[in-house]
């Protein structure tokens, strides 16, 4: 039972072993020459503006938590439309309940003024 | 989904149209002021409209043959029925005995009244369940709401990490539960609960049992995974918690009662055990911290954790008598805890909450009917004659000693015994002669009416339980 | 050739453990929320594992469940968290005390 696991522990052996060597050659032998370019925080190519710890307003958390919300419902909607000819009108129905549901949520976020920046 | 899934699900539809139209009322009334001061009690009323017409589908529709739906994974039988009635119990006390305090410390209507009848909601889905997927969807929709309810008011330190700690061992216990369904899927190949019972007996299911159960104790706050619940109860505000410390047990032992009895009967030999170990820790721990406690929130939490002990009795005696035991106590325990956090909701302690035992000192002078509930429904937490929780205990105990489990019965005896001292200490300091000069008391008509049914429902059902023990023997007649 | 199934349930099998370590180890609050995401991702493999053993669909459709209650679950706590932000400037576990009995 227990032999069976034996590739494992030799897999895991290996995987440590090449990890290691791969970053201890790269050290060793490798050459640095650092630049400017090189050693700036990544920010899709535009140059960075400030330091990444600033601190952000709360409001942005508040903006980003309700994306994640109405970000996520969308897995419900990929499924849905890849088969959206087999399910049919019911199928349109049933989507379109869901989403009005999403719409009542919107409304209340709008009445309550939580989109507004300031 | 065709009309008739629809229709099977009518009660729950209504409360989440109540809940989408309080949420939609407050917000357009009051705009962007969470917690303002002009409120009217318009969003109370809808949600005691959503728990009335509920109530009603509930009542319209015949209690005859079991009726499946949604692909086999809804179930709409005589244990859905009577759980749906405790969670509509719930919410209808929860709704009228709130609106003063709501008002008191301005939290805000639509979203306490919306979070509730969502939580109702999932309470009755897990009741329904007929797959392990329902079952976790009703938990999370029964869970979540009472997260925010926790840390309703967010100006105040208390309920704010009251909802943390609710939240992270909350999604702690999820997590487990998950991992649960998970694994009894990968060992039965199925997650509809009505083919379980044929899964084989493999260690695997075993495993993912023992996560199922992890999930479900930590609602209904069993040892050892009850901690969470004295300080939650403590940080709440009080209609929350209040609401939560029956809806949570409602929910859990619902879903527990959909899994043992009815879905896994061949693992009763081996969890039977599993389960009476337990609830006789629960009991044992509840009670004796409860002795200790000198503020009635954490004494009731602490009384909560010691009820959650008493009702798994019933789900480890399994079979008919235990099952039934379990609905009719999960009814009692509605009115019985819902009556006594009625009372302290009316009390004031200097623009706080009066939550100290010594709060209620003379509260027989000032509010003599008042007063008298709270002894009522102490008297039947302790478990005594002529009230209802007497009579809930009696079942439970007989359906252990007919599963001859005797040794539970007599831990449950015992422990109640213990349970008197701490349940009467509390009455008696309501109906004593002195004085707590900071108390306030706080008269409303809607809450006096919710007090006074809750009174009603403990009386009721202590003293003529005749009509409520058909309708729970009823309920479980599939089981034999 | 395919990674046999065994390999995936250990793998979840793991970070199941190492997100319920980092629960019970970790004090911020922040990390915790990781944590328990860790967890019910590797209950995601689990499920997609065997629903992929089995030949069969559901196991996959609750992983679109599990997805949607972690995001709903993380967006209830920053919601808290932000609350507590802005009354103390902590979201350390171990600080928030109030109600230790």
């Amino acid at each position: 039972m227990l032999s069976g696991y034996a590739p494992v522990l030799v897999h895991l052996v290996l995987a440590v072993l090449l990890a290691a060597a791969v970053l201890g050659l790269h050290m060793l032998v490798g050459g640095r020459r650092p630049t400017v370019e090189k050693v700036l925080p990544y920010e899709s190519g535009v140059w960075p503006i400030g330091s990444a710890r600033e601190r952000v307003p709360v409001r942005y958390y508040l903006v980003a938590m309700l994306f994640i919300l109405f970000d996520v419902e969308i897995v419900f909607v990929y499924p849905w439309a890849v088969l959206v000819r087999e399910l049919g009108a019911r199928g349109i129905g049933e989507m379109f309940t869901f989403l009005a549901l999403l719409a009542i949520g919107y409304l209340y976020l709008l009445k309550r003024r939580a989109l507004e920046w300031e | 989904m065709t009309w008739a899934d629809l229709s099977l699900i009518a009660p729950e539809l209504a409360l989440a149209a109540a809940a989408c139209a309080a949420l939609l009322q407050d917000a357009w009334a009051t705009g962007p002021a969470l917690e303002s001061r002009s409120r009217g009690p318009a969003a109370a009323w809808i949600a005691l409209g959503g728990v009335c017409a509920a109530l009603l589908l509930l009542g319209v529709r015949p209690a005859g043959a079991a009726q499946v739906g949604f692909a086999g994974m809804y179930v709409r039988d005589g244990i859905t029925r009577v759980v749906d009635l405790a969670a509509l119990a719930a919410a209808g006390l929860g709704v009228m005995l709130s609106p003063p305090y709501l008002e008191r410390f301005r939290l805000p209507a639509g979203e306490y009244h919306a979070l509730l009848l969502l939580s109702t909601a999932g309470a009755m889905l897990m009741g329904a369940s007929r797959n392990l997927v329902l079952l976790f969807l009703g938990l999370e929709m029964l869970s979540f709401p009472l997260y925010v309810l926790a840390a309703l008011a967010r100006r105040s330190r208390r309920s704010q990490e009251a909802g943390l700690k609710y939240l992270l061992l909350g999604a702690f216990a999820t997590a487990f539960f998950v991992y649960g369904v998970a694994l009894v899927y990968g060992a039965s190949g199925t997650a509809d609960l009505s083919r379980l019972g044929r899964a084989p007996d493999v260690p695997l299911l075993h495993a993912g049992v023992a996560f199922l159960v992890i999930g479900l104790g930590f609602e209904a706050a069993l040892v050892p995974f009850h901690a969470w619940a004295p300080d939650v109860y403590e940080g709440a505000p009080m209609p929350a918690t209040a609401f939560m410390s029956v809806i949570a047990k409602v929910g859990a032992f619902a879903g527990l009662l959909r899994l043992f009895p009815q879905a896994l009967p061949q693992l009763a030999p081996a969890w039977g055990q599993m389960l009476a170990a337990i609830a006789v820790a629960t009991m044992i721990l509840g009670n004796l911290a409860a002795l200790a406690q000198s503020n009635v929130k954490r004494l009731l939490a602490y009384s909560g954790v010691a009820h959650a002990g008493y009702i798994l009795i019933g789900i480890a005696s399994g079979g008919p008598a235990g099952s039934s035991a379990v609905l009719y106590y999960l009814l009692v325990y509605v009115a019985m805890n819902l009556g006594a956090f009625g009372v302290l909701l009316l009390l004031e302690r200097r623009g706080e909450e009066a939550d100290r035992v010594e709060d209620l000192a003379g509260l027989l002078g000032r509010a003599p009917w008042a007063a008298v509930v709270l002894a009522a429904c102490m008297v039947s937490l302790a478990g005594l004659p002529p009230t209802a929780g007497f009579i809930a205990k009696l079942y439970l105990f007989r359906a252990a000693l007919q599963d001859h489990r005797v040794a539970l019965a007599l831990v449950g005896a015992l422990t109640s015994v213990v349970s008197v001292y701490y349940y009467l200490r509390v009455a008696s300091v309501a109906l004593s002669a002195g004085a707590a000069d900071a108390v306030a008391v706080r008269h409303s008509r809607f809450a006096g009416v919710g007090l006074a049914l809750a009174a009603a429902g403990v009386l009721w059902l202590g003293i003529v339980p005749g009509a409520i023990t058909a309708l729970v023997q009823q309920a479980v007649q599939a089981l034999r | 050739m395919s990674v046999p199934a065994p390999y995936y349930l250990g793998l979840s099998a793991v970070l199941f453990t190492l997100g319920m370590a980092g629960v019970l180890v970790r004090r911020s609050a922040l990390i915790v929320f990781m944590s328990v995401e860790l967890m019910l991702n590797a209950v995601n493999l689990t499920l997609v594992t065997f629903a992929r053993l089995r030949g069969a669909v559901d196991g996959q459709v609750l992983v679109f469940f599990v997805l949607v209650v972690a995001a709903v679950e993380v967006v209830i706590g920053l919601a808290i968290i932000v609350d507590i932000f802005r009354s103390r400037d902590t979201v350390d576990v171990d600080d928030v005390d109030l109600l230790r009995g």
